[in-house]
């Protein structure tokens, strides 16, 4: 097996640490929270970074009308499908297919990452703006518009008393190397694909 | 002019070097020592480095207090009903102040002491005594909460106690005063030799706790005042002091001070034990409670026992000893090596430290001065291990720093004297403001002391305080005994009496306090673990409300069909899972208390509606921005109605 499909199995493979360990996780700091609040986002579930955590969450957020965090979505169903596939291709690819798949490959998985990341930014959109109009606490902008609580996609933003922040974790790093690694078995399959052309 | 000008300023800089010499001197402790309140100042947000649990004496309660600050914690009750925590109130805790003579709402608590393990403090449970109506308690230390109390038979004035023994074998209840056993109708003056007095040996459980009278040993009638275990080398012995050798029944200020010597009742526990455990001792009928709360359904039970283990010491000849000690003893402590035993003769001029190994060298070798009532007295030369001569005036209690020194107590001189073990000296004294009882070392009543500080728990404070009436706060004072002279510290105010108190370094109970109970471990009969199951059952005249709490709002909050005449049982929820949000409620009219109501757990309280109308009730302790909109309300019909049974929460008004 020429080393760029051995690369491209890793590549492959990688990903399936989605199922291993936690995509994202968001945490919510506030001075009465001296542990913080937290839960992590896995392929196919949430989950408490301390025991209880989200029906805190969910205790707090109800004040300014939020939603209640669902015990699952739909994409808890359609995201690990998709790693799977998108594997066992991946795996067909290492196996039979030349360097210009792994390309095919690489695109493949940023165009359905991206996607599934526009997806969360919706719920989370969703979560933060679909207000109860029935709320407790009412708050607008500076310009009049009312407040969202959407988390930050990434990074940390104060909202209101309290500070979240939300970071990919490891889950996330495995894909991320995954999909880095299939362009390297690109690169490498195409470097080798020349030099064989020339001799 | 310039020359006065002059010499004015030179005057004036002698002066000012001067002052400033004088300040310097004032200080002597060198420039890198640091001030008093430096030491005892703990940041915002810092933690203490002890806890000492400080009895409330006739409060019947036991309070919190953190070490170098003196800041008070909480006061965990114990033996007296506490509104604030519905203790005593609310139907899972009433049942722990039941006794064999009712239910008993108070006591007057007198000396905590820390579960040990290889005889050091282990941070599992605190014991302490109720005086007055003679009860053991069990506090658990991951919740601060009383969880177990036995009620002590043939007994009365549990004084001498409750002192563990070095693998928390026992905790030892010894009878202040003796009385006829069993009590009956007889006359008072026929005391001597009638009356008995019982010291009992209360078995604890090594996993949960859990306490049982494994016997009583019926001594004569002596007032049996204060003990502690052997440790060490002397393990499996206990050591009590005795007053009213002379058996008075009246005047006693008089009349039990005329022997030149009581005693210290040596008991060896274990050859006690063993005697018992061969079946030894006889049944003897008794009624005492037995109380123990449960943490899975929240609840405690009392149990009404029958009957208990007593032994006559002279069927286990070699068990018991008399040490002679001069005139009415009230301390009995031993050091951490487990060989001086100090009693302190409170009307003494002297303080007599017994030896261990002297007192077993004179068993052995049959050198007996006498009897009482069949028990050896050995000779008090034999048995003497030295003597502090003249520390102080009214030698109380003796703590020890594991660096062999002691720490004496007095009470009419007002002050703690440091003296060494071994050579007898004085080594230095502090006044105490005023009239120091006990005093404590964290691990005091260990092999190992954590001799950092002692507290000094003072009777009376005058005016150490601002005025609050006739009546001024009871105080505690921290020295530091880190050097070789002690350093008073700090002044701090206790609540109740400040009898006794027990300290440990806080590492051993912090990583283990418990912040919460789960929901899903909640086994409390009448517990609704989701606002979908609240509900409003009638049973005949009894009414059962199964509510939850959670911020901001109970479940259900509008209730009707309830009628005058009605017994209505709240059954509460707090479906909080969160630390620190404790929930409350209270019914107007209710003649009980508010509930305080912990995460997880579920509490119950009576209300009998006297009066028709709609009446509120509300959240008592302040949980969250909406706290004050956290109500409800009962609607009371007549009697004779037939206002159906109806709940709600949060509907429609319309």
């Amino acid at each position: 097996m020429k080393r760029s499909n051995i690369i491209m199995f890793i590549a492959a493979l990688l990903p399936l640490g989605l199922f291993l360990f936690p995509l994202w996780k968001i945490t919510l700091e506030a001075p009465q929270y001296p542990t913080p609040l937290g839960m992590y986002i896995h392929i196919n579930d949430f989950s408490d970074v301390h025991p209880h955590d989200i029906k805190n969450i969910n205790l707090m957020n109800h004040y300014v009308g939020m939603k209640y965090i669902p015990e699952a979505i739909p994409e808890f169903k359609i995201f690990p499908i998709g790693i799977i596939i998108t594997t066992v291709i991946g795996l067909i690819i290492a196996f039979k297919g030349n360097y210009k798949w792994f390309l095919f490959w690489f695109v493949l998985m940023i165009v359905l990452s991206s996607a599934g990341l526009y997806d969360f930014y919706l719920w989370e959109h969703d979560y933060g703006h679909d207000l109860d109009p029935k709320a407790i606490m009412k708050f607008t902008n500076p310009d009049g518009s009312v407040m969202g609580f959407q988390p930050p996609l990434f990074g940390s933003k104060d909202i209101l008393n309290f500070k979240a922040h939300s970071y990919p974790r490891l889950g996330a790093l495995f894909l991320g190397v995954g999909i880095a690694a299939s362009f390297i078995a690109y690169l490498i399959g195409k470097k080798n694909n020349k030099k064989s052309v020339t001799m | 002019m310039k020359n006065i000008l002059k010499s004015t300023l030179a005057l004036l800089s002698v002066l000012v070097a001067f002052t400033s010499c004088d300040n310097a001197s004032k200080s002597n402790s060198g420039a890198l020592s640091s001030s008093a309140a430096e030491k005892v100042y703990v940041a915002p947000g810092e933690h203490d480095e002890f806890y000492a649990f400080i009895s409330g004496g006739f409060s019947g309660q036991l309070s919190v207090y953190g070490l170098p600050s003196g800041r008070l914690f909480k006061v965990i009750p114990v033996f007296s009903q506490d509104a604030e925590k519905a203790y005593g109130y609310n139907e899972e805790t009433k049942p722990m102040l039941n006794t064999s003579h009712g239910f008993v709402p108070w006591d007057d608590a007198h000396h905590p002491d820390i579960s040990q393990t290889k005889g050091v403090v282990d941070g599992r449970w605190v014991f302490i005594n109720g005086n007055n109506t003679p009860r053991i308690a069990k506090i658990d230390l991951t919740t601060f909460e009383t969880t177990e109390i036995i009620e002590v038979p043939n007994s009365a004035g549990n004084h001498s106690s409750s002192f563990v023994t070095e693998n928390s074998e026992y905790v030892v209840a010894g009878t202040r005063f003796s009385v006829p056993i069993p009590q009956k109708d007889m006359p008072i003056k026929d005391y001597k030799g009638n009356f008995k007095g019982a010291l009992s040996f209360i078995s604890i459980d090594p996993e949960h706790g859990h306490m049982d009278i494994k016997f009583q040993l019926i001594m004569p009638g002596f007032d049996y005042d204060l003990s502690h275990p052997g440790r060490g080398k002397s393990h499996g012995w206990f050591f009590f002091t005795t007053y009213n050798t002379e058996e008075a029944s009246t005047l006693m200020e008089v009349n039990a001070s005329q022997n030149d010597k009581d005693f210290i009742a040596a008991v060896n526990w274990k050859k006690i034990e063993e005697y018992v455990n061969n079946g030894g001792g006889t049944m003897m009928p008794a009624k005492y409670a037995h109380n123990v709360y449960d943490e899975a359904t929240h609840s405690a039970t009392s149990t009404m026992k029958k009957e208990v283990r007593v032994v006559n010491p002279l069927e286990v000849p070699g068990a018991v000893y008399f040490l002679p000690t001069p005139k009415s003893p009230h301390g009995c402590d031993v050091d951490p090596s487990g060989e001086y035993i100090v009693g302190n003769g409170k009307l003494s001029a002297n303080l007599t430290v017994h030896s261990f190994t002297k007192m077993l060298a004179a068993i052995e070798n049959n050198k007996v001065a006498g009897d009482a009532y069949g028990i050896p007295i050995l000779n008090f030369e034999d048995v003497l291990a030295g003597v502090v001569e003249q520390p102080g005036l009214g030698p109380l209690h003796t703590e020890f720093d594991g660096k062999g020194n002691a720490y004496t107590t007095f009470f009419i001189s007002s002050e703690v004297v440091k003296w060494k073990l071994g050579t007898w000296e004085v080594v230095d004294r502090q006044p105490c403001y005023y009239s120091v009882g006990h005093l404590m070392i964290p691990g005091g009543n260990s092999q190992k002391p954590f001799g950092k500080y002692v507290v000094a728990m003072n009777k009376i404070t005058k005016d150490r305080y601002l005025p609050t009436g006739p009546e001024v706060t009871q105080s505690a004072q921290l020295y530091d005994i880190s050097g070789e002279k002690m350093e008073l510290l700090l002044d701090f105010p206790t609540i109740g009496e400040p009898h006794y108190a027990a300290g440990c370094p806080a590492d051993l109970i912090k990583p283990r306090s418990k912040k919460l109970f789960k929901l899903e471990d909640n086994k409390h009969p009448y517990a609704t673990l989701n606002e979908a199951d609240t509900k409003v059952v009638r049973d005949g005249k009894t009414v059962h409300i199964y509510m939850t709490t959670i911020r901001s709002h109970f479940a259900p909050d509008n209730i009707e069909g309830v009628k005058v005449g009605d017994k209505v049982y709240f059954h509460v929820t707090n479906l909080e899972q969160d630390y620190d949000v404790p929930h409350g409620v209270s019914m107007i009219g209710a003649n009980t208390s508010e509930l305080l109501i912990m995460p997880g757990q579920t509490e119950t309280f009576l209300w009998e509606p006297k009066q028709i109308g709609v009446w509120p009730f509300y959240c008592t302790d302040f949980c969250s921005a909406l706290h004050q909109e956290m109500q409800g309300y009962v609607r009371v019909s007549p009697a004779n109605s037939n206002t159906p049974l109806k709940w709600s929460l949060g509907e429609d008004i319309e």
